[in-house]
């Protein structure tokens, strides 16, 4: 990647940053679902330490090494979205097709769900992971068409560029229809809310201990930086009154992912096969269709 | 690194997916040795772009064109061993040798 | 930063161990992703030419595209997992000397070949150029494409749909 000098405390702050945030997730999820009652901050904490010190169950003849890999690319993959997506203003790699780079790394969920329905050998699992890929097609290509929307919009594929075009109007009020898929295909992406169907009783059903931590945990940070990547994309970036830009990055994920996980919690399970049919036949052609109308009046 | 190592490189993925194309017995480990060899010629296209006439985008458009053939050619292939996998039961090269339906 | 030659040399041993191990591997899957590892590998060697849109594509596109085959190889591969080892090669030896041969010649042809001088400078941003270049004077480049990812689309359904135009097949 060309770009500018990546300054050594990135390596530090950017793991600090997208765990923070998934932990921001994770508080409101555990608010969402089981309310205030007790100590909300200290529950999923609890969780995780519980789940790290937990000793493995073993299924027989696992892929031990594709099931690792499974586990590790999730955090790794949201690692690697997160360093092209700037906070106010300012990315750890600038790079000019960061948009591209935040897809690529976001689609590496499909190989997490399918190594990890893989590697135990077992047959829920295995379904799980099967069922992930036929429907991250249908949330990718929505997906797609609306980060090719924002950059048609902003003219150009770097995301630092993108917040800056929306100097006086956000793309969330100019193409709100584009803003509304983003915020479906990314919580669908991560397998958040409505579309948790893997999560129930099929991909990772067979993962224990530390490897479930990870995924799980992965899956908060896959939705963390999905919500901050909407800040530059939708939400004009770090521009705001009065507070700095980190500040005013900062404020504005957390409303979104506040949105999300709450919003999510709301809704019931989507019955899988209708919401595919209306991905393919109604948010594919409504993303076009908002595709066109950026492209005409820009 | 200079041409010529990118072009050794090119030409190691070619043959490596050459082998695979000519010694694998099921259709779809010859599809991946396919895929192989398009990938060796990637990165000779990219390689050439570089070196030999960065000004002209007629290396990135060679690129762009063979990463579309990977995808068409497995798009297609996977349906030609469906259909050949329907009609009689065939996965592999020996089994479908010949054009008879 | 690392330096772009070790960055090269450790990306081009990987594309080829990874397709080597393609061949080498019992398991399927991990055949699947050994060959994702060499594209992936391929994917960042055009980041360092300074190909940023096409690395960055190379490593999309064969996520996507190795997770569909993924399912495939699972589908109509024996022993997909590798627990039972057998062999699906013919004609090893026979395969191993024409492909050594055809790499020996290439090898021989990039070495003796007097290659020119470079021309021209690379643009300032590569991206914009292949657009404007697809947009522009190769445009009939990309509705080939189109044209034959049309036609790629209706072959591929046509092909693998069990019902025909008057029914069920069967």
């Amino acid at each position: 990647m060309s770009g500018e000098r990546t300054p050594v405390w990135a390596v530090v702050a950017l793991p600090a940053a997208v765990g923070l945030l998934a932990y921001a997730v994770a508080v409101f999820d555990a608010v969402a679902v089981e309310g205030m009652r007790g100590r909300a901050f200290a529950r999923p904490l609890r969780r995780a330490a519980l789940l790290a010190v937990r000793q493995r169950r073993t299924t027989l003849a696992a892929d031990r090494l594709l099931l690792g890999a499974g586990v590790a690319v999730l955090p790794a993959a949201a690692l690697l979205a997160a360093l092209v997506v700037p906070v106010g203003g300012v990315p750890v790699v600038a790079s000019p097709v960061g948009i591209v780079w935040f897809n690529a790394a976001e689609v590496a969920t499909w190989a997490a769900a399918w190594l990890v329905g893989w590697g135990p050998n077992a047959a829920f699992s295995l379904v799980g992971g099967y069922r992930f890929l036929a429907q991250g097609l249908a949330y990718e290509l929505p997906h797609m068409f609306v980060l090719i929307t924002v950059a048609v919009g902003a003219g150009s594929l770097d995301l630092t560029a993108v917040a800056a075009a929306q100097r006086h109007l956000w793309f969330a009020v100019q193409m709100p229809v584009a803003f509304a898929l983003y915020l479906v295909s990314a919580s669908a992406l991560a397998f958040w809310g409505p579309f948790a169907h893997p999560l129930d009783g099929a991909l990772g059903a067979d993962l224990s201990g530390a490897d479930r931590l990870l995924f799980l945990g992965g899956r908060c940070a896959m939705l963390a930086v999905a919500g901050a990547a909407a800040v530059p994309l939708f939400l004009g970036g770090g521009a705001g009154p009065l507070l700095p830009a980190p500040v005013w990055s900062l404020v504005k994920t957390l409303a979104v992912l506040a949105a999300l996980v709450f919003a999510g919690a709301r809704v019931p399970r989507l019955r899988m096969d209708r919401f595919l049919a209306a991905a393919w036949t109604v948010l594919i052609p409504v993303a076009l269709l908002q595709l066109l109308v950026v492209a005409v009046t820009r | 690194m200079t041409l010529e190592t990118f072009l050794l490189l090119a030409a190691a993925l070619f043959a490596v997916g050459l082998f695979g194309a000519l010694s694998q017995q099921s259709v779809v480990m010859v599809m991946m040795g396919l895929e192989l060899m398009v990938n060796g010629i990637v990165v000779a296209g990219a390689a050439f772009w570089h070196y030999v006439a960065p000004g002209a985008a007629d290396g990135q458009v060679l690129v762009l064109v063979a990463v579309s053939v990977m995808a068409l050619e497995m798009a297609v292939g996977f349906a030609v061993v469906t259909a050949l996998f329907r009609a009689r039961d065939a996965d592999t090269t020996d089994e479908a040798g010949d054009l008879r339906g | 930063m690392i330096p772009a030659t070790v960055l090269f040399w450790a990306l081009a041993v990987g594309a080829v161990a990874g397709g080597v191990a393609v061949f080498a591997v019992g398991s399927m899957a991990r055949a699947t992703f050994a060959l994702l590892a060499s594209f992936l590998c391929v994917g960042g060697e055009l980041l360092v030419l300074d190909l940023d849109y096409l690395g960055v594509l190379v490593v999309l596109m064969m996520i996507m595209e190795m997770l569909v085959m993924a399912v495939f190889m699972v589908m109509f591969m024996m022993n997909p997992a590798g627990l039972m080892p057998m062999s699906m090669v013919h004609n090893r030896w026979g395969a191993l000397g024409i492909s050594g041969a055809v790499f020996a010649a290439l090898a021989a042809g990039i070495v003796l070949t007097p290659w020119p001088h470079r021309a021209g400078r690379p643009p300032r941003d590569p991206t914009r150029a292949l657009g404007l270049a697809i947009m522009g004077p190769k445009m009939p480049v990309m509705m080939g494409i189109g044209l034959a990812i049309l036609a790629t689309m209706i072959a591929s359904v046509v092909l693998a749909t069990r019902r025909g135009r008057y029914g069920d097949a069967e």
